[in-house]
């Protein structure tokens, strides 16, 4: 009993790290007043760049990287398109999507069907080995910890630091952030590249230690579930936790259900996570007050100094 | 040096017609590059890319068969996006109202006369809105974000006909198979003589005249109705369409209904045609590229016709590049990526003026 349960906690956590890697970078950028809907596409094409540097070089660490340069290059497409060229933020998120997974199923298609590099998991001789505790606490790859400290740290710079009160001042006010000399185009690069960053690695954990191949479509909509997650923890960084945690529980449920052959379809067990999505949404945006507290007053508009 | 705009005083005419081209041009190039990378001579790769699909009877009907879809959902997004109303769930929709409209021949195999084919579309049509009524729903009631919510509910609806046709509707004749049992007669739609065989005989299928009619209709509702008026303002000037005292639930939901009947539509249409019973992965998504459809026309309705031609183009070349060329069809969804990124790049060249200028002293320095 303990073993299975050790086991279903350990596919919760592998199960929502990247849908908090995503959330917490998206988070940042929308916070600059900037709405990128192309997750999912940077998502992809992190998963299929990590694998590939993976695969080639035989080091689950160079995939890693790989996967999260591959996300900030393809937000700074992003970047140029809604920043420089100020075209329609909702429109540009699309077609990045689009463009993401198009090309992740092109670059990917010679690793369908391979073996992939295993991200291992940390072992710490006799910490790791506590019953029940020690594999939870300590027994993680990095990419775990390392979404617990970028939470930390994001929750940090965004409220308790100087950068993190420009940023904000950038979502909420760019004409007075303008106005008071920052560069807001500037940031919100940073910011859309710093976002990008998080959704590639959030692909790289996908193709690297979630389920370490390459398939096709193997984000399945989780890039989308991020951006509702922004939207679930009304902007503020430790209500993704538990938001991406939920939907972890929620994902993993449906899984151990099936395997239990209870007779529920299990078509409908894979359309939870989505259905839930819905009803988070509702339930989140029924309640103004909340919405209305955080949500960047600047999130999507278009800003052009004017000279 | 760096890249700036500069509003131009009123919005451009000539690159409000030039920008759908000089983004298919880019695009062409990119292509060129892509091929020359991978060792193939990049005139030639583009040739049989973008030309041959146009140089057969067969291929031209193969052109029409795919573009209509293409046209008929991306003329619904078209007016969507222009009223600022985000659906991008159609390719939910579709799926939806292929489903209801199979219910027919599913339930009564025997059920074969003209009404058949006319309830069939309608409740392609029915499934459609009514699976685009949920966003629509939410949106008005809670405030939901419609983008999210429609496209979940692709998700959700995908999986659904999974199950329908895995489970309670599979034929039991179809040693498995997950699908439903062929439609014959009334239940396919009738196809029609475009041209003459002295040409080179070219067969449509009715969804193609509906298509070529609903775009006309949205194009007029546009361009010469008060409704095309109000959705036009509260895209372009939400502020002056509160004013005015437009209401903007009553847009969601008509811009819902419009774009998920017409996705609908395609999808009964798909099934009672090229597909020619209900079975998982009915379309190549056609829901997602109508996005780049509505895009590419300039949210114009017309404009989305001659689009849907475009990008029909892309995914028969992509298929017969996979023959001759021997690369992968799904070089053409990355071709679809590719022209979306040039088309909203070039459209910001219809409002501002692009200036490449030496380095400025920016407003904080120059007040020190």
């Amino acid at each position: 009993m303990n073993d299975q349960l050790l086991s279903v906690i350990l596919t919760i956590i592998t199960a929502s790290t990247p849908l908090l890697l995503a959330a917490i970078g998206e988070l940042v950028v929308e916070r600059s007043g900037v709405l990128n809907l192309g997750v999912e596409g940077m998502m992809a094409v992190g998963a299929v760049s990590g694998f590939g540097a993976a695969l080639m070089t035989g080091n689950p660490y160079v995939g890693v990287f790989a996967a999260l340069a591959a996300g900030a290059v393809l937000s700074l497409l992003f970047g140029f398109l809604t920043l420089t060229m100020v075209s329609n933020q909702v429109a540009t998120g699309l077609a990045l999507t689009l463009l993401g997974l198009g090309a992740a199923g092109l670059m990917g298609e010679s690793f369908v069907g391979q073996p992939g590099i295993h991200l291992e998991r940390l072992h710490i001789p006799g910490l790791s080995e506590v019953p029940l505790i020690g594999p939870i606490l300590f027994g993680q790859d990095f990419l775990v910890y390392l979404s617990l400290i970028i939470v930390a740290a994001v929750s940090y710079v965004l409220f308790r630091t100087k950068a993190g009160l420009i940023i904000r001042a950038v979502g909420d006010s760019q004409q007075s952030a303008h106005a008071l000399g920052y560069s807001v185009v500037g940031v919100r690069y940073l910011c859309v590249m710093f976002g990008g960053a998080c959704s590639g690695l959030a692909g790289g954990y996908l193709s690297l230690a979630y389920t370490p191949q390459w398939v096709e479509n193997m984000t399945a909509g989780r890039g989308w579930i991020a951006l509702a997650l922004v939207v679930f923890s009304s902007w503020l960084p430790w209500r993704i936790v538990a938001g991406a945690y939920l939907f972890g529980t929620i994902t993993v449920m449906g899984f151990s259900l099936q395997a239990y052959g209870i007779g529920i379809p299990s078509q409908l067990l894979s359309a939870l996570p989505y259905i839930v999505t819905i009803l988070v949404l509702v339930v989140i945006s029924g309640n103004r007050a909340l919405m209305r507290a955080n949500t960047p007053a600047c999130l999507g508009q278009p800003f052009v100094p004017d000279r | 040096m760096r890249l700036v705009l500069e509003k131009r005083a009123e919005a451009s005419g000539r690159m409000a017609i030039l920008s759908p081209v000089i983004a298919i041009a880019l695009t062409l190039i990119t292509g060129g590059i892509i091929f020359a990378l991978r060792g193939l001579n990049p005139f030639s790769a583009l040739y049989v890319f973008f030309v041959e699909p146009l140089t057969t009877s067969w291929s031209i009907e193969q052109l029409i068969v795919k573009a209509a879809p293409l046209a008929m959902i991306g003329a619904g997004l078209a007016v969507s996006y222009m009223a600022n109303v985000w659906n991008i769930g159609a390719e939910g929709q579709l799926t939806a109202g292929a489903i209801v409209g199979s219910a027919i021949p599913v339930f009564f195999p025997e059920f074969q006369s003209p009404p058949t084919l006319a309830l069939m579309l309608s409740l392609g049509v029915i499934g459609g809105m009514a699976w685009a009524a949920i966003p629509a729903f939410l949106k008005n009631r809670f405030g939901t974000n419609e983008i999210l919510t429609s496209l979940m509910l692709v998700y959700v609806i995908q999986l659904a006909l999974d199950w329908l046709v895995r489970g309670p509707w599979r034929d039991p004749k179809g040693y498995n198979f997950p699908k439903t049992i062929a439609f014959s007669d009334w239940q396919l739609l009738p196809q029609f003589q475009l041209l003459p065989p002295s040409v080179g005989p070219i067969y449509i299928n009715l969804g193609a005249i509906f298509a070529v009619a609903a775009v006309v209709a949205l194009a007029f509702m546009m361009g010469r109705t008060l409704k095309g008026y109000e959705l036009r303002v509260q895209g372009i000037a939400p502020r002056a369409g509160r004013f005015a005292g437009f209401s903007r639930e009553k847009t969601v939901w008509f811009c819902f209904l419009l774009s998920g009947g017409l996705a609908g539509l395609a999808g009964i249409c798909e099934v009672m045609s090229t597909v020619g019973q209900l079975q998982p992965g009915i379309s190549p998504s056609y829901g997602f590229t109508a996005i780049i459809v509505a895009f590419l026309g300039r949210l114009n309705p017309i404009g989305a016709l001659v689009a849907a031609f475009a990008l029909a183009i892309s995914y028969l070349g992509g298929e017969s590049a996979q023959v001759a060329l021997g690369i992968s069809d799904k070089t053409a969804r990355v071709f679809q990526g590719v022209l979306l990124f040039y088309i909203l790049a070039c459209d910001s060249l219809i409002l501002y003026r692009l200036k490449i200028i030496g380095r400025t002293p920016g407003p904080a320095e120059a007040k020190a």
